[in-house]
């Protein structure tokens, strides 16, 4: 490694606030030299040197949603520039699998984060909401990569999806749609 | 139920099984009675033969059994023409079975093999519980006893055949569509299994067992310690046919399966290696340090050798590809002699052909496939499929004979301590390796996985054949090992391969999914898998990425270049087929006196009409019709991206559907309905069609449908909709059936009208802020919507402020 990060008390201070072992942090902190082309902070060029990236077709929500500020904890909206290690390891942790010894209000508290995470890349204009439109560009670039459909079947696709998320939320306690 | 329906089948399959059975018993007897050469041929005039006679030697008895004719030649040569000796009638029927004996008894057994996977199939109740692989063995059981009853010497599977016709095909279908990724990123795994597991068990198994030869009283002593390291290197490898045959109906993740079947295939080196290595050193009184460096000097030059070979074919057949334009039906003949010829090759340097198969389907494939046309690629994939099937059957029915036919030495102590020793190793091998293996992999294999890998190690014929190519001049204990590897063989197909399923379900082993799943949930699901491999990519889940990029790199750069003829690809055949659908549609049209703006209609209308199937919005109230529900699961299942965390299961025998086919068929059908509905919705106009119909008098008709919900409002945190009653089409739509159906009613269309077929609606809104979701009536009728379809301008679409709020509250 020997970058600046190497300092222990740095490290443990990064492990403390997100959850990582040090050798996760390890881990991630390569990858992060390796993305980043030995700079301190990450752009969202950066991500081009993923080239398996290139076939995800939310590709631009993922990358996006690295230097979402909301996500980072920094402010209710907007876009970062560029991001160093220690927001990098913020947004990987909230990818982190539950763990055993947590208790009920911590484990709430880790999936209400997971959920807003997953809201946020849903919500792309950052305000607060989802619309149907919103919705209608997540299923177009979902289904993106097939050449056969258009942009009409997955508008289609859309809107029927929020028909029957009305239909079941319709008079009832709602959860069911946003618990995977 | 059931059981009526499955009686008949089974009653029916059952008669007509037992004739095949006993059609092929007298096969050999018709052979061993053998036929007098025909007297009537004596008779023929010699005049009939002049080339015949004046060729042959007199005294040519012992050429090939079915020339006949030579044993008689001789016989008109004393003759003199018309000087005939006797006559008979002139054979208006005759039999010669000689003459076709080979290929007629090779078809037979062929179709037996067919027949009776056919009859699994038709008897479901029975392959559920045991799977094909036994039910096969069975039948050669019981085909060979009913030869053997009736006298004759059953066919055992020799090993020519078996290396060189039976196994290939099988191979290289697995070769051909492996799925490349799981098996390069599992592939350190994968070598460690094959390469050190298969070592380890070799030698724990040779060695244990010379131990237990060794031990007085068992009459074993006399088996050397090469012999027990040849025995244990025969019976040690996982056997790729038996591990297929019984993984894919398991339907296991797509994991374990890369990992126990990729495990099989790479250690065929290993045991060939291992194989003529102690065969060779049985032969040496001593064997020194020299030969075992060279032993393993030789493993990598199997190895690596059967993969540059392999590599090479790949590479002639890819470039040969690329002019294969002009003559696209021999097309797929290319592909298949090559990888034969790689096969081929590899075995006669006594490298590995197995891997030299396995290297040329993975090479060829991504530059053939990019070459040949459509219809040699399903070409390929038919045959492929077809020839391992019929291989695979071949393989565990003579299994089966061959256990009756051989003979068999039976040894308690030998054969039951090789079985559990066996099983032993085979334990202890995945246990160690996967603790080594951990220690590496980011992914831990969890001892569920390590279970099912270990479980999953079957024998097979390989084993078989091997210990079947043993000469008795070198080892004596040739039937005893025989029978040892075929006791193994069935306690791993039939116990391990019986017992493997429930134990599956009972680990509750991750597997296929196949959950129904609202729209919603496949979205969001999807959306997830997607996100997760995303970020897989971005934190370098797998490893390995600076190699991968630059084999991509080279790739790209290079190879594609040579072996990818001109710009050919899947696009512009896509693009132009859509081309052609568009001019057919606009003459439609045009014939059928459509109406409206023709230009502008061809490219929605085509475009649409290719959609294999597309979702319909028939209802005002907030709910889908399962049919439809079902439509919309389907379109997603299919095409939505098939991600790696989908944990799909890899299933040999099943092809998939081909998507333009099916769009080709879909349009045909739609052209059809379109047609009839035009006919009929020209019967009913009595307005002549204007297009535009004021948003105002739609929204007025619209207004006393409210369709906005107030859900109630529960404890915060959770997100919840509100749908606002929306205004409908966009003023260019049209709206001829609207007029209809101002008079009619504004409910939902009946039931029947459903059964037109999968419709697809379109959504232009006209003002901001609407939306034609939850239109009533008029865009219900699929002949309305079809001729909004048609008719609709596909002008720019004024951007919704603020759609459909999806307003969690409380967020």
């Amino acid at each position: 490694m020997g970058s600046s990060h190497s300092m222990p008390e740095e490290i443990q201070e990064l492990a403390d606030k997100t959850g990582f072992t040090l050798e996760q942090i390890e881990h991630l902190h390569r990858r992060f030299k390796q993305i980043s082309g030995d700079q301190p902070t990450l752009r969202k060029e950066s991500f081009d040197r993923i080239p398996d990236l290139e076939f995800n077709p939310i590709r631009s929500k993922i990358v996006r949603a690295f230097f979402d500020k909301r996500n980072l904890r920094q402010a209710p909206d907007g876009l970062a520039d560029e991001i160093n290690f220690e927001d990098f390891l913020t947004i990987m942790s909230y990818f982190r699998p539950i763990e055993m010894n947590m208790d009920e209000e911590q484990l709430d508290h880790f999936r209400k984060e997971k959920l807003k995470f997953l809201f946020h890349m849903y919500d792309s204009d950052n305000d607060g909401k989802i619309t149907l439109q919103e919705y209608r560009k997540v299923v177009e670039e979902l289904l993106s990569r097939n050449p056969h459909l258009e942009k009409e079947s997955a508008r289609s696709i859309a809107d029927g999806a929020m028909m029957e998320a009305a239909s079941i939320c319709v008079g009832q306690m709602v959860g069911p749609l946003w618990v995977v | 139920m059931q059981a009526k329906g499955s009686r008949a089948p089974s009653l029916r399959a059952l008669p007509f099984l037992f004739i095949v059975a006993a059609l092929l018993g007298l096969l050999p007897l018709l052979h061993s009675h053998g036929l007098q050469p025909n007297p009537m041929l004596a008779s023929e005039p010699p005049h009939h033969y002049p080339a015949v006679i004046s060729g042959s030697e007199p005294g040519d008895f012992t050429a090939a059994p079915h020339d006949v004719s030579q044993e008689i030649r001789p016989l008109p040569n004393r003759t003199s023409p018309g000087h005939v000796k006797y006559r008979k009638a002139f054979p208006v029927l005759g039999i010669d079975y000689t003459h076709v004996r080979i290929p007629f008894e090779i078809s037979l057994w062929i179709l037996l093999a067919c027949l009776m996977k056919l009859g699994f199939h038709v008897i479901p109740s029975v392959s559920n519980i045991v799977p094909e692989s036994c039910l096969l063995i069975v039948v050669g059981l019981l085909v060979g006893g009913l030869i053997k009853g009736v006298g004759e010497s059953p066919p055992i599977l020799k090993s020519d055949i078996f290396f060189l016709f039976l196994l290939p095909p099988i191979i290289l279908d697995a070769g051909y569509f492996l799925p490349l990724r799981q098996f390069t990123e599992n592939l350190g795994t994968i070598l460690i299994f094959a390469v050190v597991g298969t070592l380890w068990n070799a030698f724990f198994l040779g060695g244990l067992m010379y131990a237990v030869c060794q031990i007085s009283g068992t009459g074993l002593s006399h088996i050397g310690l090469l012999a027990n390291l040849l025995f244990g290197s025969i019976i040690s490898a996982v056997d790729p046919v038996a591990v297929l045959a019984v993984f894919e109906e398991i339907h296991i993740n797509e994991l374990l399966h890369i990992l126990v079947f990729g495990e099989s295939l790479l250690n065929d080196a290993v045991t060939v290696v291992l194989y003529h290595l102690f065969e060779e050193f049985a032969n040496f009184e001593q064997v020194t340090v020299t030969d075992i460096i060279l032993g393993f000097l030789s493993f990598f030059v199997v190895s690596l050798g059967g993969v540059f070979v392999g590599v090479i074919y790949g590479v002639i057949a890819a470039f040969t590809s690329r002019f294969t334009s002009h003559i696209r039906v021999i097309e797929p003949l290319f592909v298949f002699l090559y990888s034969y010829m790689a096969y081929l090759s590899a075995e006669l340097f006594h490298l590995s052909g197995i891997m030299a198969l396995i290297a040329s389907g993975v090479v060829m494939r991504p530059y053939v496939e990019a070459n040949i046309s459509h219809k040699s690629h399903t070409t390929i994939k038919y045959f492929l499929k077809m020839w391992s099937s019929v291989s695979e059957t071949l393989i565990f029915i003579f299994l089966g004979v061959s256990t009756v036919a051989g003979q068999h030495y039976w040894n308690w102590t030998f054969i039951i301590s090789t079985l559990i020793f066996c099983l032993i190793a085979r334990v202890l091998g995945v246990l160690g390796l996967t603790w080594f293996i951990n220690k590496f992999r980011i992914v831990k294999l969890t001892p569920k996985d390590q279970f099912i890998i270990a479980y999953g190690g079957l024998r097979g014929a390989i084993a078989f054949s091997l210990g079947y190519l043993l000469d008795y001049e070198h080892f004596g204990m040739r039937d005893m090992f025989l029978t040892a590897i075929i006791t193994v063989i069935f306690f791993t197909v039939f116990v391990q391969g019986m017992t493997i399923r429930p134990l599956v379900d009972l680990l509750a082993v991750k597997k296929k999914q196949e959950t129904k799943r609202s729209i919603n949930e496949e979205i969001h699901t999807q959306f997830l898998d997607h996100l997760l491999t995303g970020i897989e990519d971005i934190c370098g889940h797998y490893g390995h990425h600076h190699w991968k990029d630059k084999l991509n790199r080279f790739n790209k750069k290079y190879v594609k270049k040579c072996l990818i003829a001109g710009e050919r690809s899947k696009e512009p055949q896509l693009i132009a087929f859509y081309h052609k659908m568009e001019m057919k549609q606009a003459i439609e049209l045009v014939e059928s006196g459509g109406l409206g703006k023709i230009p502008s209609a061809i490219s929605t209308v085509s475009m649409q009409n290719i959609n294999p199937k597309a979702l319909p919005v028939k209802r005002i109230l907030p709910a889908l019709s399962k049919n439809k529900e079902e439509e919309i699961r389907k379109i997603l299942r299919n095409n939505l991206q098939k991600t790696r965390q989908r944990l799909r299961s890899y299933n040999r025998h099943t092809l998939v559907a081909d998507p333009y086919e099916e769009a080709w068929n879909q349009m045909l059908l739609r052209r059809q309905k379109a047609r009839q509905l035009e006919q009929k919705i020209n019967n009913y106009l009595t307005v002549p069609a204007h297009k535009l119909d004021s948003p105002t008098m739609s929204r007025a008709r619209i207004g006393s449908d409210p369709l906005a919900y107030e859900p109630k409002s529960d404890s915060g945190n959770l997100p919840i909709i509100t749908i606002d009653p929306a205004s409908p089409q966009s003023p260019e739509s049209v709206d001829l059936v609207n007029e209809e159906l101002k008079g009619t009613s504004c409910l939902p269309p009946s039931p029947e009208e459903d059964e037109e077929g999968l419709v697809m609606h379109v959504m232009e809104p006209s003002s901001p802020g609407t939306d034609n979701v939850f239109t009533p009536g008029a865009s219900d009728s699929p002949s309305n919507q079809r001729m909004m379809r048609c008719l609709s301008d596909p002008g720019p679409q004024p951007e919704p402020e603020e759609g459909e709020p999806f307003i969690p509250k409380g967020k």
